[in-house]
């Protein structure tokens, strides 16, 4: 289990955040010219990266805010805390 | 292949059980192969067992980066099931229940495959309409269940309490569902490959493909470059880092999901409980250990162990329903990294690399089909297209939108 430090409240365990999934993943600006396959890519196909991995979580049962991390996920470190306003910080971080 | 026989443990036995023969070589790999197949673990040795059968196509290597075995096909629950809502999945599991029912005298050696039979319990009047509504679309793809009432389930697992917070109300039972043996899947397998020729090599990890003109030639690995004119991948939780290899993303990501065993007790529990409102799935093996399941960790990650807060759920869950159990402990426990896709079904596919084919995505229910899969997917690289019970599980469904969506058909995915 994790322990994540939310941008507004400081750290806590993870069992009160819900995962949301890989970040920085812009929805199609014009929809209606997009293929399958692009919509399918937007939709379902993930980095699914093993190491630094940027990830969208929300505090369900605190804040309910939203904020990213930078996760090392072969190891479980958290590297970086950013949020949504702030600009991604390298795969290194941390 | 050598089938065991009564004598063979009688003349071993006599012989302080030293001169058994190995179950499989220790071959050097060859610079080249008709097939490479890497990963070993019961899909890929599976598969590398059906080419040489099925197919005649011996010329083959499994490459394995660890031990036989060692990744998900060794750290699951070992159910066995065919009661899936969608027809393709109906298809294809209960084709591998058939296979498991023939395994053991198929491979001479005991998968330990146990029909005791699988109950889903239901807890409420939607978990009723969702196994009645499951129930008769297995019938109508003439797969067996059957309903229990609170009466029958009482009188099959007299040690359940019926009236715990969520009560149970009902169940589906699948009599031809169970539990099988987990490593001697594996081992069988491999056994019956190495007997037809085939090349199993452990310790060879693959760290990337060679390819000429969009069409695969061979991996490199850590035992050098071993050629192929085809190469099928089948390595469960590592096919992320595989395809990102080979240059493509993949439908799915990676989770752990744990589970554990008790202290050996008493036989009390003669079939497998699942649940998926409490999500709880237990059995007890034939040395008397509980064995259960937690859920998976909510988020990507190849930690390979799981979290305090999902073994909570889960121990709450199993005293719920046996809380006759309260003093049981625990003796190991462990996880798995799962791939699991949006639809909850498999992936057995081509990828936008020639003669390069990905078996994936099983997630957390692959073990009872690993028969089937292998089957299947041996079709696909000996031949180039898929079985036709794989096709609909090919990875084009991410982009037409036919999903096999197992993931809304309600069931613990195991
Ligand atoms: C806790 C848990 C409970 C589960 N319960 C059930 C259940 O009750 N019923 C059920 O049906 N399923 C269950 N599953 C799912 C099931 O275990 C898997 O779907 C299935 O075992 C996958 O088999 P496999 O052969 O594809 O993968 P694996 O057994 O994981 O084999 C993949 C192999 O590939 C190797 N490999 C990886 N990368 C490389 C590389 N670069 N080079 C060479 N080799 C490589 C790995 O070392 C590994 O041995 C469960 C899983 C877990 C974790
Ligand atoms: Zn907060």
């Amino acid at each position: 289990m994790l322990v994540i430090r939310c941008p507004w409240c400081s750290e806590r365990d993870q069992t009160e955040f819900s995962y949301h999934g890989e970040a920085h993943i812009a929805r199609p600006a014009t929809p209606m010219d997009r293929t399958d396959e692009q919509w399918g890519d937007y939709l379902f196909f993930r980095s699914n990266t093993r190491g630094p991995h940027r990830e969208r979580w929300l505090h369900a049962a605190g804040c309910r805010r939203w904020f990213n991390l930078l996760r090392d996920t072969a190891t479980g470190r958290i590297l970086a805390v950013y949020r949504p306003d702030e600009p991604p910080p390298a795969a290194t971080a941390g | 292949m050598h089938k065991h026989s009564f004598l063979d443990l009688l003349r071993h036995g006599l012989a302080g059980n030293r001169t058994w023969p190995r179950m499989w070589r220790t071959p050097e790999p060859k610079p080249e192969y008709d097939v490479v197949i890497v990963g070993g673990g019961g899909h890929g040795l599976a598969t590398a067992y059906y080419l040489a059968r099925e197919h005649g196509v011996r010329n083959v290597a499994v490459l394995e980066k660890g031990w036989l075995g060692g990744g998900n096909t060794a750290r699951n629950t070992t159910i066995i099931r065919s009661n899936y809502l969608q027809d393709p999945s109906a298809a294809l599991y209960d084709f591998s229940i058939r296979l498991w029912e023939g395994l053991s005298a198929e491979l001479g050696f005991n998968v330990m495959f146990s029909q005791r039979g699988v109950i889903h319990l239901a807890h409420s009047l939607h978990d009723l309409h969702e196994i009645q509504r499951r129930g008769n679309a297995i019938h109508l793809n003439g797969v067996d269940s059957e309903f229990l009432d609170p009466a029958q389930i009482r009188r099959m697992l007299p040690s359940m309490n019926l009236d715990c917070r969520f009560p149970v109300l009902g169940a589906l039972h699948q009599k031809r569902g169970g539990v099988a043996r987990h490593d001697a899947v594996a081992w069988g397998y491999a056994r019956g490959a190495d007997a037809h020729g085939v090349d199993i090599i452990q310790r060879c990890e693959v760290l990337g493909f060679r390819t000429r003109g969009g069409t695969v030639t061979g991996v490199e690995t850590t035992r050098g470059f071993i050629g192929a004119r085809v190469v099928g991948c089948a390595v469960a939780a590592a096919s992320g880092v595989l395809a990102t290899m080979a240059g493509f993303r993949l439908p799915l990501e990676t989770s752990p999901l744990q589970a554990f065993v008790s202290e050996p007790v008493r036989p009390f529990l003669d079939h497998v409980v699942m649940s998926n409102a409490i999500h709880l799935y237990v059995s007890q093996s034939g040395k008397g250990e509980l064995v259960m399941g937690a859920g998976s960790d909510p988020y990507v990650s190849y930690a390979q162990r799981g979290s305090f807060d999902q073994v909570e759920l889960a121990v709450r869950a199993l005293l719920e329903l046996f809380p006759s159990l309260s003093r049981l402990r625990f003796m190991r426990q462990w996880a798995g990294n799962c791939d699991i896709t949006a639809d909850r079904s498999p992936i057995i596919s081509g990828t936008p690399v020639r003669n390069l084919f990905f078996n994936c995505g099983w997630g957390t229910g692959g073990f009872k089909a690993t028969p089937a899969s292998g089957f299947v997917f041996a079709h696909c690289l000996a031949r180039g297209t898929p079985h036709p019970l794989a096709e609909p599980f090919g990875m084009e469904r991410f982009h037409s939108g036919a999903l096999i969506d197992e993931g809304a058909a309600a069931t613990v995915a195991h």
